[in-house]
């Protein structure tokens, strides 16, 4: 089973600062997304019950987001080549532009008989991508995925979605999205990451792909992007456990949350 | 007319949509309708009518599981036919997939996850979390129809209208569709809708272990509120992932959120922003938490949670 598993480098959120309510991104690592690295690991072992196949990580990269570092990551996890779209003109891409790319880059490095994303970014969160990309490439897509495995009709996947499981079946090729508790991704050993270095990464530009970076053009306009300003009282309660917990008490009475 | 069509498979949120498209459409100068789509879509379509929205009812048998691309198709049809510039759907696991596939059938900008919308100088803003829920992203999209698919419950469901719209029902001759359903299967376990709570509890791991789960749960009970935790709780298998809240869960809106043992990173919070109330327990001063509670108590939840556990019954029993 060929798969082609979809990264997006995402700046580690947990070094994200604010500052007057401004994200401060500079110097900031980039990192394969955790969505991205249960996507590999469900690869990995659909490839190994099946047998044999070949996955490929593939990835816009915008900005300056080290992407051909951050790849590094994916082929470690166990990918077996990567390919790398690189383009200024990606740079302020929307979801409609970087699905182009992706689009582009599945056909041109394909064929695949899965594609794999994470059900979003760790950064933007949209979920988009996956959906555009299907429809790009006129594949059936599966989101939300916390079970996948070969099926009588190609694939298998087992979704919660609110109130109930759904157990489905697509015949391949098709797109699936994963959700976190699909799998534990495995963690690289020091050999893997050693050996990650030798794995053919193919960086390619928008005109290998037939795309001009006009088509890329974003179909929005971003007004602002700032921390929300927290309008809380912020009344701290003091004194011993006992006396908080009443002042609480007290305090939720008061607002009206609590009725007597 | 142009018009905002609206969709949703859930009908409450549908009604929000309504009452939210209602809002915009006069500064838009655009019209509002809405489409049922799948086995309900009879008595879907009749509620929106009732409540003003020119409908669109679809019940095609190809409808039946919803899958994504067929409904896709279908939307993109009726929004063909009820020339919609404006495309509003509820940001349920659904629709927050179709999101992406209906904008790219309909050449249209796209924003999910929404927890604003709003006309401002004659454009349609959407705000959404970005950066993890760091910040929050105002967004107009320059395309010709722009899709947003809105959180539940951040608009308001109205009354019915005074006379009905009318119901088209619509024809689409529908492929089979690709993905099959197999089999519907009840959730294991008791399941929690968090996003409709009004009340919630949150641990995080300031709980040191798995037993201490059960103090949450007696919190919960005194005060008459659902149990919720950080992804890391639910990562330790110690709670269910549907009682997670979050970016990677749920989006919640209670009266009252209480925090205990949660630092309040982001990933977290982003799911508690939207509460009327927030207060939190925590043993560090510095923990973020308080930055956005309107009650603190820095403390050993230890302490505090069987003290305000007390404290609540005697409320109850007063």
């Amino acid at each position: 089973m060929d798969i082609a598993v979809c990264v997006k480098t995402n700046p580690d959120l947990q070094l994200v600062r604010i500052k007057d309510r401004v994200p401060v991104l500079e110097a900031v690592p980039f990192k394969v997304g955790d969505l991205e690295k249960n996507a590999l690991e469900a690869a990995l072992q659909l490839r190994d019950a099946a047998g044999d196949g070949r996955i490929v990580a593939v990835a816009a990269a915008q900005g300056d987001r080290k992407v051909k570092e951050t790849m590094k990551e994916a082929l470690a996890i166990g990918a077996d080549e990567a390919v790398i779209v690189t383009d200024p003109g990606l740079d302020g891409a929307d979801q409609a532009g970087v699905a182009a790319v992706l689009a582009a880059a599945l056909s041109k490095h394909g064929p695949f008989d899965l594609i794999l994303f994470g059900e979003g970014s760790s950064d933007g969160y949209s979920g988009q991508v996956p959906g555009r990309v299907a429809e790009l490439l006129g594949l059936p897509e599966i989101g939300y995925a916390r079970k996948l495995e070969a099926g009588a009709a190609g694939l298998r996947a087992e979704r919660s979605m609110g109130e109930v499981v759904e157990v489905l079946e697509v015949a391949l090729p098709a797109v699936a999205t994963v959700v976190s508790e699909i799998n534990e991704p495995r963690i690289p050993s020091l050999m893997h990451i050693m050996k990650a270095g030798k794995k053919p990464v193919a960086e390619v530009g928008l005109a290998d792909l037939g795309l001009e970076a006009g088509a890329l053009a974003p179909g929005r306009e971003v007004l602002s992007n700032l921390a929300e300003e927290q309008a809380r009282k912020r009344v701290m309660l003091d004194g011993d456990a006992a006396a908080q917990a009443q002042a609480l008490v007290d305090a939720l009475v008061a607002e009206g949350v609590l009725g007597r | 007319m142009s018009s905002i069509l609206v969709y949703s498979e859930q009908t409450g949120t549908a009604l929000e949509l309504v009452a939210a498209a209602q809002a915009l459409a006069p500064q838009l100068g655009l019209s509002v309708s809405a489409a049922a789509l799948g086995p309900d879509a009879a008595a879907q379509a009749a509620e929106l009518a009732a409540h003003g929205a020119a409908a669109f009812s679809c019940a095609e048998a190809t409808l039946a599981g919803l899958d994504t691309a067929t409904v896709a198709q279908a939307l993109a049809a009726i929004a063909r036919q009820a020339d919609a510039r404006v495309v509003l759907l509820g940001s349920t696991r659904r629709g927050r997939e179709l999101g992406g596939r209906l904008a790219q059938k309909l050449a249209a900008g796209c924003v999910t996850d929404a927890t604003s919308v709003a006309v401002e100088d004659g454009r349609l803003v959407a705000g959404r979390y970005n950066l993890g829920g760091a910040t929050v992203q105002r967004e107009v999209a320059t395309t010709p129809v722009t899709v947003v698919a809105v959180m539940p419950k951040v608009f308001a469901a109205g009354e019915p209208a005074a006379a009905p719209a009318a119901i088209t029902p619509v024809s689409l001759g529908l492929p089979a569709p690709a993905v099959k359903l197999v089999e519907t299967k009840p959730k294991e376990g008791e399941s929690v809708d968090l996003s409709a709570a009004p009340r919630i509890v949150g641990i995080g791991r300031g709980l040191g272990k798995r037993e201490d789960v059960a103090l949450g749960e007696q919190l919960a009970a005194a005060l008459g509120a659902e149990l919720a935790c950080t992804k890391s709780l639910a990562d330790f298998g110690w709670l269910g992932e549907d009682r997670i809240v979050g970016l990677s869960g749920a989006k919640t809106v209670p009266d009252v959120y209480l925090g205990v043992g949660i630092s309040g990173q982001v990933q977290h919070t982003v799911g508690i922003a939207q509460a009327k109330l927030i207060a939190a327990v925590n043993t560090d001063k510095e923990a973020p938490i308080f930055a956005m509670a309107d009650y603190g108590i820095v403390g050993d939840l230890y302490q505090v949670v069987p003290a305000l556990v007390e404290k609540l019954k005697a409320l109850t029993t007063a």
